[in-house]
């Protein structure tokens, strides 16, 4: 195979020039990996609900497996952005982060709204517009020693306005800060820095208490839905599982559609060289800034999903250590594929909820007690560097050894075409 | 025939070492031109300056009936402009397949949301690129395990696939047998019949072949130009190049 087969006419058709084209002409849905994640997640959504009604599975298992949607989400886009077009973002974690404290926003202050017009109707006369104003500003700031409102709760008792921000706050941020980065080629590991550095910044200022947002406080209550006092968790819980399914089935479809044809090519083609991109007259800044924008606008829907379901969101949340373990478990789960992500997020969470939450049996050495509460996260750092080392391809890798040895298996495989998958194999 | 690059009075110093040195040059449309000359003249660079890799400190390139100022424009919009470039290293995407290489090469509109939204099918077109350069058997192939002759023609077939006016073609016959050096010589020829090509070579030989106009490079000037036979009589040419041992085998241009 080192010589070429110089004259074009060289008869030699390859029957599998067609098999190999045609998973991409072939429409999304019918597309193996997207019918089979399709199919596993209605299946765990449907079991979960079930099993939730019969009073098989807590409320909060429920949560739980909501809120690792939402992180499966989050990882998606991840895997997106740096995956696929190989900007390692470590600041995607503060998009979920607003998106959150938008939602959370409209949550807290309806719910006050309701609660301060109820007392106050006890009151011989009607309450004044700025009246109902103060108690609100009392009830929502007065932990951190205020009753004023701030400008950012302008808008925060309107549904609408406030779901918008949770999409097109960090959309902003990110098609600003990207467009001032990829403008001056900023690349590697120095964007790396300077998105972890504004992240860091976003959450110190969010720890202040005149921030407007309630300081360390953060955000509470958020499990509750104004006006819904009746309906009770189990119910909201699996509404809110529901719309995280839906959520990230829908953002697999279109990531999916994403990374096919000529637009995922040119996506890993800036990751694996962006200069050669830009000699085939491709603008490599407008398609970082599109994916970096587009990411970020999907993240912050991951985080309004996920808030309502965990209840509280602090500054804390943002903390850049949060964006490190966005991009760990893309690691973990295989960059580049997008299954890897989801697989990565729900495994690594997972587990990780398992370990912190005292599920995992403390192991008592003798003369050392390991306790999982302290040592999960020396477990995690020393799996990433594995990982990293001995697997690039993550748990996503072992999903190829299947399919290979699947696909060797299969007999209607001309003796042509099986020579050439030996090849392509070996190298 | 009117001139398609006009190169004029251009200099580019790295560190205080003139790669390039008021250098003047200009091919017309069609026109195959061979640039040579020894290791350091600054063929690299000259590439570099066109397609916009690195700007000149002085001087203007100008491309096109507009006359337009390449050293204004990026990379990628040089590129649209029908500036096309094949490097010395064949440089394709190891990790895609050789029909999504080509297909990311063919000429089409570029802006992410055109690319996005509209996916016109590109089979037929990837598949004529794919037979003038040997490739139809390797459609589906990854480029990464092709062999490196083979990734030279997958990287031919992309400059071909963008259809520019104007081919930039560094060291095209580097690490072929003489069977494929005889192929690429016509293929470069072909599309000199349209288009304005230049040619960056080592090999005299392969320069021989391509009969054409040729232009030695030396630290940075254009230092003869005309026919090979022309320039290789050229006393100062046989002084600072054809003079010495040939050093074959360059591996990196300045």
């Amino acid at each position: 195979m080192t010589d070429v087969s110089v004259s074009p006419s060289s008869g030699r058709k390859y029957s599998g020039e067609r098999e190999g084209l045609a998973p991409r002409s072939r429409p999304l849905i019918q597309r193996p990996d997207v019918l089979i994640f399709l199919a596993i997640l209605a299946l765990v959504t449907i079991c979960a609900t079930v099993l939730a009604q019969m009073g098989y599975v807590s409320t909060s298992t429920v949560k739980l497996l909501g809120k690792t949607l939402c992180l499966c989400l989050a990882a998606l886009a991840m895997d997106l952005v740096w995956g696929y077009t190989g900007i390692l973002s470590l600041g995607h974690f503060a998009f979920f982060g607003i998106g959150g404290y938008a939602i959370g926003m409209w949550l807290m202050w309806d719910r006050t709204e309701l609660i301060v017009l109820e007392t106050l109707a006890q009151n011989p006369l009607p309450p004044t517009p700025l009246e109902i104003e103060e108690a609100i500003g009392a009830q929502i700031f007065g932990v951190v020693g205020s009753t004023e409102i701030p400008w950012l709760w302008a808008f925060a008792g309107s549904l609408p306005v406030q779901l918008a921000a949770a999409v097109l706050v960090p959309g902003l941020i990110a098609l600003v800060f990207g467009w001032l980065a990829f403008r001056s080629r900023v690349a590697g590991v120095y964007l790396s820095i300077l998105t972890q550095a504004g992240t860091l910044a976003l959450s110190l200022w969010l720890f202040q208490n005149d921030s407007g947002l309630r300081g360390n406080n953060g955000l509470s209550g958020l499990q509750n839905l104004p006006g819904l006092d009746d309906v009770p968790q189990s119910t909201i819980s699996l509404w809110f599982l529901w719309a995280s399914a839906l959520a990230l089935g829908g953002a697999y479809l279109l990531a999916s559609w994403t990374v096919s044809g000529r637009f995922g090519s040119v996506l890993r083609g800036i990751r694996d060289d962006e200069a050669r991109v830009r000699f085939l007259g491709y603008e490599v800044e407008h398609y970082k800034l599109a994916i970096f924008t587009g990411t970020a606008m999907a993240t912050g829907i991951a985080g309004a999903l996920y808030y309502p379901q965990a209840g509280i969101v602090n500054p804390a949340e943002i903390a850049p250590i949060a964006s490190i373990y966005l991009a760990v478990w893309v690691a973990i789960g295989g960059r580049g594929r997008l299954y890897g992500a989801v697989i990565g997020a729900a495994f690594v969470s997972l587990l990780s909820s398992w370990f912190t939450g005292g599920g995992a049996p403390d192991i008592d050495l003798g003369f050392y007690e390991i306790k999982w509460t302290d040592w999960w996260l020396v477990l995690l750092g020393l799996t990433f560097v594995l990982v990293t080392l001995f697997a690039p391809k993550g748990l996503g890798g072992l999903v190829d050894l299947w399919t290979h040895r699947r696909s060797t298996r299969v007999d209607d495989l001309g003796p042509d075409q099986g020579s050439l998958r030996a090849e392509e194999d070996r190298p | 025939m009117s001139a398609l690059l006009e190169v004029s009075g251009v200099s580019k110093s790295f560190d205080g070492f003139k790669a390039i040195d008021n250098l003047s040059f200009s091919v017309a449309e069609p026109e195959l031109r061979a640039i040579i000359g020894p290791n350091g003249a600054g063929k690299t660079t000259f590439m570099d300056l066109v397609t916009g890799k690195t700007r000149p400190d002085t001087g203007s390139i100008r491309y096109g009936e507009l006359s337009r100022d390449l050293t204004k424009l990026s990379e990628a919009q040089i590129a649209r402009a029908g500036i096309g470039r094949k490097f010395q290293k064949p440089t394709v995407f190891e990790d895609q397949t050789v029909f999504e290489n080509l297909s990311m090469a063919l000429a089409s509109p570029r802006s992410p949301w055109t690319v996005l939204t509209r996916r016109p099918s590109m089979e037929v077109r990837a598949g004529e690129v794919a037979e003038r350069v040997g490739l139809t058997a390797h459609l589906a192939r990854r480029a990464g395990v092709l062999s490196h002759g083979q990734k030279q023609w997958l990287e031919i077939g992309m400059l071909l696939a963008q259809e520019p006016r104007l081919l930039l073609v560094d060291e095209p016959a580097a690490g072929m047998t003489s069977a494929e050096r005889e192929r690429t010589t016509e293929m470069l020829v072909e599309a000199a019949k349209e288009h304005a090509v230049v040619v960056i070579e080592h090999d005299m030989e392969f320069v021989r072949r391509l009969n054409c106009r040729v232009t030695v490079l030396h630290e940075g000037r254009a230092l003869a130009e005309g026919s090979l036979d022309h320039v290789c009589a050229d006393p100062r040419v046989i002084d600072v190049y054809l003079g010495r041992p040939e050093t074959e085998g360059e591996t990196a241009d300045a």
